[in-house]
């Protein structure tokens, strides 16, 4: 099967900055996708250069085996992006806006199917309002629509549902997941990453440019039953434990331990060794902190 | 072609909406220079034998007023469009470079052409008589239109920042415009303006204009036809290859 996106070795610099550093992976057809990193880990110039806005300076990406260069046209007919910044065009109303994205798009009879995302979106009764007089939840919906006016079979979403409502929120990703369900493949970058973890299937990690990790979420979550635990101790940790640490902070060994049963063990060895613990906290793993881990470096 | 068709349908909405501000300012601009140009000069100047220099004054103000609503229609849209962020529409759908530029092109003319009909309907009591060559008149004013139309495209996409695009209007477009025998015959004008008078495109625009009105301009109406033509052609190459480029439009 062609894959619905399939990035190879793409490299892009900005000045001094390595915006991205050799990345490559593929979205198969009807994943949902997440892109995660922090704020300038290349996920906007990534998906940039997926939608012909960007272009790397190196490698290929191809979207439904579409090179997004050589056969641009075609690549562009399958991609549906809902950029990041909340953009509109104030001298038109909404349904005008979807009008003229669908004609860009080469299509002339499509009002049912924006009727019908006007609908999904809740924006039916918003059709004949100028863009301006629209709320920034509003606005946001109605780029959702833009990016859908063509039925891509690819839906790229950046950061949709920053600074929108939780209303908005969810009845967005109800509507996305009823287009994945229908066999969009749909890859997002969000920084909620509960919304990583309810939603998709297999999450990317960018960092400075690089693609740190690339991993189902069950894997990615499997983590979760690892524990952090922090421990100070009366003397040196015993070098039986050597393994399970992970960093030593404020005088405290950070231990990672597969599961929390794994603690008793732990706490016998001490015994045996003879070390008094004078203090324990365990730290919480999530994805949260296994992207923060990532982030810092600590894996890979 | 639907892709074409649609971004020019667009690019027509967006004067016309405001063309209070785009047809209706400019076409009284018009007026006011020909009310007190009219006033002033009419009895101290007959620019062609047979021609008052009221009339004379109609098609070069009628053609200066076309290019600069020409040229501000594309540039203004693009800039706009780059400034706040909505360019982003249009390079995302698989519009053609050279879907994008006739488009915007097609849509100055069009500006360019409603402007110049009504600065002719505003000043029709003023003894302009119908065209003696209405084909030359109908050519130069859609390749004056277009000229700076282009013009207009490659400014958009050039500049960042609004005043980039005011100081390529207030330091290029306008002198061009003005000093290029709107209101004078460059026969009236000493060896060294008349010279510099022959390397600007808009003076042929504008005297191949006229020529379409009296039938008889400062110069051939064909050696006109063969500057601005040429102009065009040129400006419409180096627009659609900063087109093809992505030039500062796709990074």
């Amino acid at each position: 099967m062609v894959p619905a996106i399939d990035i190879s070795a793409v490299s892009r610099r900005f000045g001094q900055l390595q915006a991205l550093d050799n990345v490559s992976f593929r979205v198969e057809p009807g994943e949902f996708f997440a892109l995660l990193g922090p704020n300038g880990a290349g996920k906007t110039t990534l998906i940039s250069a997926m939608a012909g806005l960007t272009r790397p300076d190196s490698g290929t990406i191809r979207i439904m085996g579409h090179d997004v260069v050589s056969d641009y046209k075609a690549a562009r007919q399958s991609l549906g992006v809902v950029p990041q910044e909340l953009v509109f065009d104030p001298f038109l109303t909404v349904r005008e806006t979807l009008r003229f994205q669908s004609g860009y798009f080469g299509l002339t009879r499509n009002d049912a199917w924006l009727d019908e995302l006007l609908f999904k979106l809740g924006l039916a009764d918003k059709a004949d309002v100028n863009m301006r007089a629209l709320s920034g939840g509003m606005k946001r919906r109605v780029m959702v629509a833009q990016a859908l006016v063509h039925r891509p079979p690819v839906i790229v979403l950046d950061e949709p549902t920053a600074g929108v409502d939780v209303e908005l929120r969810q009845s967005l990703w109800s509507f996305v997941q009823e287009l994945n369900h229908a066999g969009h493949t749909i890859v997002l970058t969000t920084h909620y990453l509960e919304e990583a973890e309810a939603l998709c299937n297999r999450i990317a990690m960018l960092k400075k440019g690089r693609l740190v990790a690339l991993e189902t979420k069950d894997k990615l979550l499997a983590r979760s039953n690892e524990r952090d635990v922090a421990l100070k101790l009366s003397s040196e940790l015993p070098a039986s434990l050597e393994a399970l640490r992970l960093r030593q902070e404020d005088g405290r060994h950070i231990l990672r331990l597969p599961e929390l049963g794994a603690l008793e063990g732990v706490l016998a060895t001490l015994r045996q060794a003879s070390v008094e613990v004078r203090e324990l906290s365990m730290i919480e793993v999530d994805l949260e902190d296994v992207f923060v881990n990532m982030m810092q470096g600590g894996a890979n | 072609m639907q892709g074409f068709l649609t971004l020019f349908r667009k690019e027509l909405v967006r004067f016309w909406k405001v063309s209070f501000q785009t047809v209706a300012a400019p076409v009284l601009t018009a007026l006011l220079y020909q009310l007190i140009f009219a006033h002033v000069l009419s009895k101290h100047v007959e620019a062609y034998p047979g021609v008052s220099y009221s009339a004379f004054l109609i098609p070069g103000l009628a053609m200066m007023s076309m290019a600069q609503n020409a040229f501000a229609n594309s540039s203004s849209s693009l800039i706009q469009s780059k400034i706040t962020g909505n360019i982003v529409f249009l390079l995302l759908p698989p519009l053609t470079a050279l879907e994008f530029f006739f488009a915007y092109l097609l849509a100055a003319v069009v500006r360019g052409l409603a402007v110049g009909a009504g600065v002719l309907l505003v000043t029709s009591w003023f003894g302009l008589g119908l065209p003696t060559h209405p084909l030359w008149v109908l050519i130069f004013a859609l390749l004056g239109s277009a000229v700076l139309g282009t013009l207009g495209v490659i400014a958009g996409i050039w500049a960042e920042k609004f005043d980039q695009l005011a100081a390529f209007q207030n330091f290029l477009i306008m002198p061009l415009t003005f000093l290029s025998g709107v209101f004078y015959s460059i026969h009236s004008l000493p060896g060294f303006w008349r010279a510099a008078s022959h390397v600007n495109p808009v003076f042929y625009m504008i005297d191949g204009f006229r020529y379409g009105f009296f039938g008889q301009a400062d110069i051939s109406p064909w050696l006109s036809l063969g500057v601005v033509g040429t102009s065009f052609i040129l400006l419409s190459a180096l627009a659609l290859w900063l087109l093809h480029r992505g030039y500062k439009l796709r990074h």
